[in-house]
């Protein structure tokens, strides 16, 4: 009798105490709201007496329940692909390649999970970390920043390893590609995408057009630089973007960007011209540019049930300095230099609310290569590869995705490869929030 | 010489009434909050509204235009509990604009004033996409707004001191005009106390509380899901039970799931401005809630 009778007391209380702990997170005025049929003018002035004069205060309602921990939002993709041809023999000819290259793997296959941590840190810094869960098992940091929030004059410092804001696609997450793998141009020129460990500095210019400046400065490493010497930086980038709307409907954005890279001894697997494998080291300057621009359409600016998106991207790199052919080998080393291009364009059209079909085609010029005496070693066929890439995806909120992709990939001389691939995108957790 | 005089004067007559015009800059993240600010400030303040009324605020894009305002502004007014969680933050990030920082005085929130409703019990996107801090639709109920002005007045004031008297006093007169208002469409909508109806988008609980409408079925399944066939087929079924006057959709809704009812129902949809700007009888705040009381009042007929 009695312990049951604690029993409801002690559930009363905890409900009590609910109640005040709701209360308590909630706004200023909370408890004192007119009811429906009340005289709205009596609230008011309460609010008056229990908000405190706001210099600098935290808005009255922290968002409920997160505490002070980071957000964190969780990635899970998968994919099953088919591809014609070997996706293992899969290279570019002509072009000196690192990083990530190809179309994936045959069957199915654990995409990139990507994990991302974020929060303020306090009033100076934000701070992001992403990493990055192959199926191998293996772990990868795509990024770790932290960044500044209040520097004057619209500046803004990022330091740590992240995405260079080059180009357009460059420091967007794989999982928010409109395709599932990267144009051919970022695969070739920057191996997927340029990551700098280093400092970038950004400013938005204090003008009604929106014009953005920056640039940044990383460690000797990852392709396009090389292994070697860290002491030196070893890519720098320079960029400059500019948009606005047209009218309520269509939006713009347009830039151009320059990466410098210095190479040491950078590796690069290719096949002779007997078609057998062997691998070349470039050392030499890399000096990369980038033009950019992407338009998006939606009826009055209401993105979510019909939009199309135009995108495209010119990259065009010159590298000079010398070339070890079949380093493991020969070694033979002689002066190099090569001046070569490539561009991608594509639409996404959403039909419905949850649809979407997208177009895109990529292409390379494999334009001068001219490796003294190495040249004739080198498999350098004459040709431009390109492909042509056709998706559907549909998403039925905002945090789920599944994508089939159709492709006829014709980077290999004298290969057509026709690729399917059906992928998924989960996003948990945090709302992450997307860039333009 | 004397020519110069002349041409002098129109300079500094100019450049003076630059200083004079010492606008504060505003950013309103929806449109309500830019009429507030122009009814609190007048041309006190320079006002940039990132949405329109015919735009999804939960789905904006964070575009070049929006980062490029959010740089030159000294304030950004938005709704907040979550309701811009897809955009603002990055755009605010993107800015380089230490004034606005969460935290800081020159970033406000409408939705810390106001007490919310549909706190959800329980976290789960399994429910859709529920917002922590309770349904952030808040501008519904005119309520909220006069709750959200004085706090928003006092910011004016807090960030532009030399026009604090006008803030102050722009303030007053507003609230007194607005209970008013309030008092007048509190009468002309006392007819629709209990009615049933279907909404959309949970965009109104809100409008339904203030004017004791009640919601019987919600065309989409979950929060920002969009209606589905089998959804919309069991909505249809329910309403034999539970029979409602008229369909609520806000303006920028997708006009499909609510046509499909409305055409098997045969029951009026209302589409109501949600916001200024929403139609175009909604020009500023008081017109927004006389165009949505009358829409309501023709619905319900």
């Amino acid at each position: 009798m009695r312990k049951d009778y604690e029993k409801q007391l002690n559930a009363l209380e905890a409900r009590l105490k609910q109640a005040e702990a709701r209360l308590a997170s909630q706004a200023a005025p909370a408890g004192q709201l007119p009811v429906a049929q009340a005289v709205p003018s009596s609230a008011p002035t309460v609010a008056v007496a229990s908000s405190p004069p706001s210099a600098g205060t935290p808005p009255a309602a922290p968002a409920a329940g997160k505490g002070f921990n980071p957000d964190i939002a969780l990635v899970l993709a998968g994919s099953y692909a088919s591809f014609s041809k070997d996706p293992t023999q899969y290279r570019i000819p002509g072009f000196l390649t690192g990083g990530e290259i190809g179309p994936g793997v045959q069957g199915f296959s654990l995409g990139e999970s990507e994990l991302t941590m974020s929060a303020t840190i306090d009033p100076w810094f934000y701070g992001s970390m992403s990493v990055a869960l192959a199926a191998d098992n293996s772990a990868s940091v795509e990024e770790a920043f932290i960044q500044t929030t209040s520097l004057p004059g619209g500046l803004g410092l990022k330091a740590g390893r992240f995405l260079a804001s080059v180009g357009y696609q460059n420091d967007k997450h794989a999982h928010t590609w409109d395709f599932i793998n990267a144009p051919l141009a970022y695969q070739v020129f920057l191996g997927g995408a340029l990551a700098q460990d280093g400092l970038q500095l950004k400013a938005v210019l204090p003008t009604s057009q929106f014009v953005e400046l920056g640039g940044g400065i990383g460690a000797a490493g990852e392709y396009p630089s090389g292994t070697g010497n860290r002491k030196k930086p070893g890519t720098g980038t320079l960029f400059a973007h500019t948009g606005g709307d047209v009218g309520a409907s269509n939006s713009w954005r347009a830039g151009a960007s320059m990466v410098w890279a210095k190479a040491y001894d950078r590796p690069f697997e290719d096949i002779d011209n007997g078609g057998n494998p062997v691998t070349n080291e470039f050392t030499g300057n890399s000096r990369l540019a980038i033009l950019d621009g992407v338009w998006k359409w939606s009826p009055n600016g209401n993105s979510s049930s019909t939009s199309l998106t135009l995108q495209g991207e010119y990259f065009r790199r010159l590298e000079s300095g010398s070339l070890v052919y079949d380093a493991g080998g020969q070694a033979l080393a002689d002066s190099f230099r090569s001046a070569q291009s490539g561009w991608y364009a594509q639409a996404v059209y959403k039909f419905l609310p949850e649809w979407r079909v997208g177009l895109r085609y990529d292409r390379l010029d494999v334009g001068n290569v001219n490796a003294s005496s190495n040249t004739e070693n080198l498999y350098l066929p004459s040709y431009s590869p390109n492909r042509t890439t056709l998706m559907f995806d549909w998403a039925p909120s905002e945090y789920s995705r599944v994508r089939l992709q159709l492709a006829q990939d014709r980077a290999r001389y004298g290969l057509t490869d026709n690729q399917i691939m059906i992928q998924y995108m989960m996003s948990l957790g945090s709302h992450g929030a997307h860039g333009y | 010489m004397k020519r110069l005089i002349p041409i002098a004067s129109t300079v500094l007559l100019a450049l003076g009434m630059q200083t004079a015009r010492a606008d504060i800059k505003v950013l309103a993240c929806e449109p309500e909050w830019g009429a507030l600010v122009k009814e609190l400030a007048g041309d006190k303040a320079s006002v940039y509204v990132a949405t329109t009324g015919l735009q999804d605020p939960h789905r904006i894009e964070a575009r070049p235009s929006l980062v490029a305002a959010a740089r030159n502004t000294q304030l950004v007014v938005c709704t907040g509990a979550e309701l811009e969680v897809g955009w603002l933050p990055l755009l605010i990030r993107q800015s380089g604009n230490s004034a606005i920082q969460p935290g800081k005085p020159g970033n406000f929130e409408a939705a810390a004033y106001v007490r919310k409703l549909e706190i959800p019990d329980r976290l789960d996107r399994a429910d859709g996409d529920v917002h922590a801090a309770g349904n952030p639709h808040i501008q519904t109920d005119p309520r909220n707004i006069a709750l959200v002005a004085e706090p928003l007045a006092r910011r004016l004031a807090e960030l532009d001191p030399a026009n604090a008297s006008v803030y102050q006093a722009r303030s007053a007169d507003f609230m007194a005009r607005w209970k008013a208002a309030i008092q007048r469409w509190d009468k002309e909508a006392a007819p629709l106390r209990s009615t049933p109806v279907v909404v959309q988008h949970k965009a109104f609980p809100y409008l339904q509380q203030w004017l004791g409408l009640m919601e019987v079925a919600v065309l989409e399944p979950k929060p920002g899901v969009e209606p589905t066939s089998a959804h919309l087929s069991a909505v249809l079924a329910g309403l034999q039970a539970r029979p409602a006057k008229m369909i609520l959709r806000a303006a920028y809704n997708d006009a499909r799931g609510a046509d499909w009812l409305a055409e098997r129902t045969k029951l009026p949809i209302v589409v109501l401005p949600f916001t200024v700007g929403g139609n175009e009888q909604a020009k500023d705040l008081f017109s927004l809630f006389d165009d949505t009381v009358q829409r309501l009042l023709k619905g319900a007929r």
